[in-house]
């Protein structure tokens, strides 16, 4: 079990949103919008393009100051949780230029830098910590190709070792079901359990519904703010999907579904 | 040692040494290679990062700043370091300020500084010579400009050598830099300064007109041969500090223009490296169907 950057894992609020406002120069992107998530908690965070889901993220990593409410990570103020490299990003595929010449470890290892001094020289408990992570997404024979070598799964993967390395308690996935092979999805739904026992919290940001359904417990629905929030099973009603997407999609949101339902 | 120098100065390598015994041409040998190092580590990261376009702007904008910091008397790299960051602030204030496009905004700020230049160049009576400042005078250098410019040399690979590992990360990936706690907005004004300082620094050679060549040239050279950041790292500076050097040869025996045999020995390597390089020269990769 990875030992990871925080005080107690038990009964421990991963993730307490009350009330956040945020506003880009008066343009509101996220009002009221209240969460708590415990530790070892698996959190889809679901919403259509321009919902406020990114926004959300930002003000979970501290790139943008809600302007009402608060945001405490692991009951400590975002700014804190920074520096403790409490929080990982992993990124969308297409976020990342792909053609960026460093190799898989490189990536890795820079969820290390947190932890090293100025000049990010890795030491003997770096590069076991690289090391650990790269076993745990199956791609040590892999750790030396260039980044750009890979395929959208093993991508991720790589991306989701630099979160295990940089030991963070709270894991930000955005979109992490698209492009993926079925190796690596069998391979994240292992790691999210794994993660949901080591007291990780994770909050998955998507518009892919049936992973949702597959992978999370819990999921949270926005649209400007938090509309309904809870179990998976409970908070994928018709009505809750038909507020969180419109009308206009709904024909296709139940399309979806419904094909999932009969490929079962 | 000194035998053998004259036995070689003698000898079959002798067009090699004998430019070496002109005060002139070891001068500018020796800043032509290291402005070239210089240039060429940073270009690694003005092709990653993608800022191809802000250099040619800083390396533009700095002209006002030359042109005042000579009528004054001061080194000419201080007002050329106040205009490369001024006109970066300026282009960074007008983009958030207005609806127009940061491409236009960047054209649009260096040509407004390059030609408030050109006016003070002709306004100003000083022994300025234009040609100098637009074209590059290598073989002309002063012995204190050879002093600012190891100064600059020195601070600018100090900057990058120090901050090596966090600007990488800046330019691959910000968010996670920056979610990680450290502070990408001194990053970004760190990289922005540094190429203003590399930018004063290739002027000299190369002249401000080919700068941008410097600042993104030998970092695209290196980008064809490598997988790897450190390797590209050292391949730029190889190949950039290399061009310099036979381009003052080859300015020297054939009485042509340096900067302009430079920049083009530059570009010749480039092309050499998009034609054969490894894996990724055109050669290999199949893709000139």
């Amino acid at each position: 079990m990875d030992f990871i950057n925080t005080l107690d894992t038990t009964n421990l609020f991963r993730i307490e949103a009350d009330q956040v406002c945020v506003d880009y120069n008066g343009t509101v992107a996220l009002y009221d919008a209240s969460l708590k998530l415990k530790s070892g908690s698996i959190c889809g965070l679901v919403g259509m393009n321009g919902a406020g889901k990114s926004t959300f993220f930002k003000a979970l990593m501290g790139f943008v100051r809600p302007s009402m409410g608060s945001i405490r990570i692991n009951g400590q103020a975002v700014r804190k949780a920074q520096r403790e490299q409490a929080v990982a990003y992993v990124p969308q595929s297409e976020g990342i230029d792909s053609s960026f010449p460093v190799s898989v470890w490189d990536v890795v290892m820079m969820g290390r830098y947190g932890a090293m001094n100025l000049f990010r020289i890795p030491r003997e408990s770096d590069r076991k910590a690289v090391w650990h992570a790269l076993e745990r997404v199956e791609l040590t024979d892999l750790r030396k190709r260039p980044i750009g070598a890979l395929s959208g799964g093993q991508r991720k993967r790589a991306f989701l070792a630099r979160a295990i390395a940089q030991r963070a308690s709270v894991l930000l996935l955005d979109e992490p079901f698209s492009g993926v092979d079925v190796r690596t999805e069998k391979l994240m739904s292992q790691l999210f359990l794994q993660f949901r026992n080591e007291g990780r919290t994770i909050l998955v940001s998507t518009h892919d519904l049936s992973h949702v359904r597959d992978f999370c417990d819990l999921v949270v629905l926005i649209n400007k703010t938090v509309l309904a929030y809870g179990e998976t099973s409970e908070i994928f009603t018709n009505e809750n999907l038909t507020m969180t997407f419109g009308g206009l999609s709904q024909d296709l949101l139940y399309r979806q579904m419904s094909s999932e339902d009969f490929s079962e | 040692m000194i035998e053998l120098l004259i036995q070689a100065s003698t000898g079959p390598f002798s067009f090699l040494l004998d430019p070496l015994s002109h005060e002139f041409m070891r001068r500018a040998l020796l800043v032509s290679a290291l402005v070239g190092g210089v240039c060429g580590l940073l270009s690694c990261y003005m092709t990653l990062k993608g800022w191809a376009l802000m250099g040619d702007a800083v390396s533009h904008a700095v002209m006002p700043g030359v042109v005042v910091s000579y009528a004054l008397g001061l080194p000419f790299s201080v007002g050329a370091f106040v205009f490369g960051v001024g006109s970066v602030a300026l282009i960074g204030f007008i983009k958030q300020k207005s609806r127009v496009k940061e491409d236009t905004v960047i054209g649009l700020v260096f040509t407004g500084f390059f030609a408030l230049g050109l006016v003070l160049v002709s306004k100003i009576k000083s022994n300025i010579d234009l040609m100098h400042i637009l074209f590059g005078s290598p073989l002309g250098i002063s012995g204190s400009d050879v002093q600012q410019t190891l100064f600059i040399t020195f601070l600018v690979i100090s900057i990058l050598l120090i901050f090596r590992r966090d600007l990488m990360l800046y330019c691959f990936d910000a968010t996670h830099a920056r979610s990680i706690g450290i502070n990408t907005t001194f990053l970004h004004y760190l990289l922005l300064s540094v190429l203003s300082l590399a930018a004063v620094a290739g002027l000299q050679t190369v002249g401000i007109i080919l700068v941008v060549s410097m600042l993104i040239t030998p970092g695209a050279t290196a980008y064809l041969l490598t997988d790897r950041f450190d390797r590209m790292n050292i391949l730029a500076i190889l190949s950039s500090s290399l061009s310099s050097v036979l381009g003052v040869y080859i300015s020297y025996w054939s009485d042509i223009e340096t900067g302009g045999s430079i920049v083009l020995v530059q570009t010749l390597i480039f092309l050499f490296a998009f034609l054969f390089a490894p894996r990724y020269g055109i050669l290999k990769s199949g893709s000139y169907f």
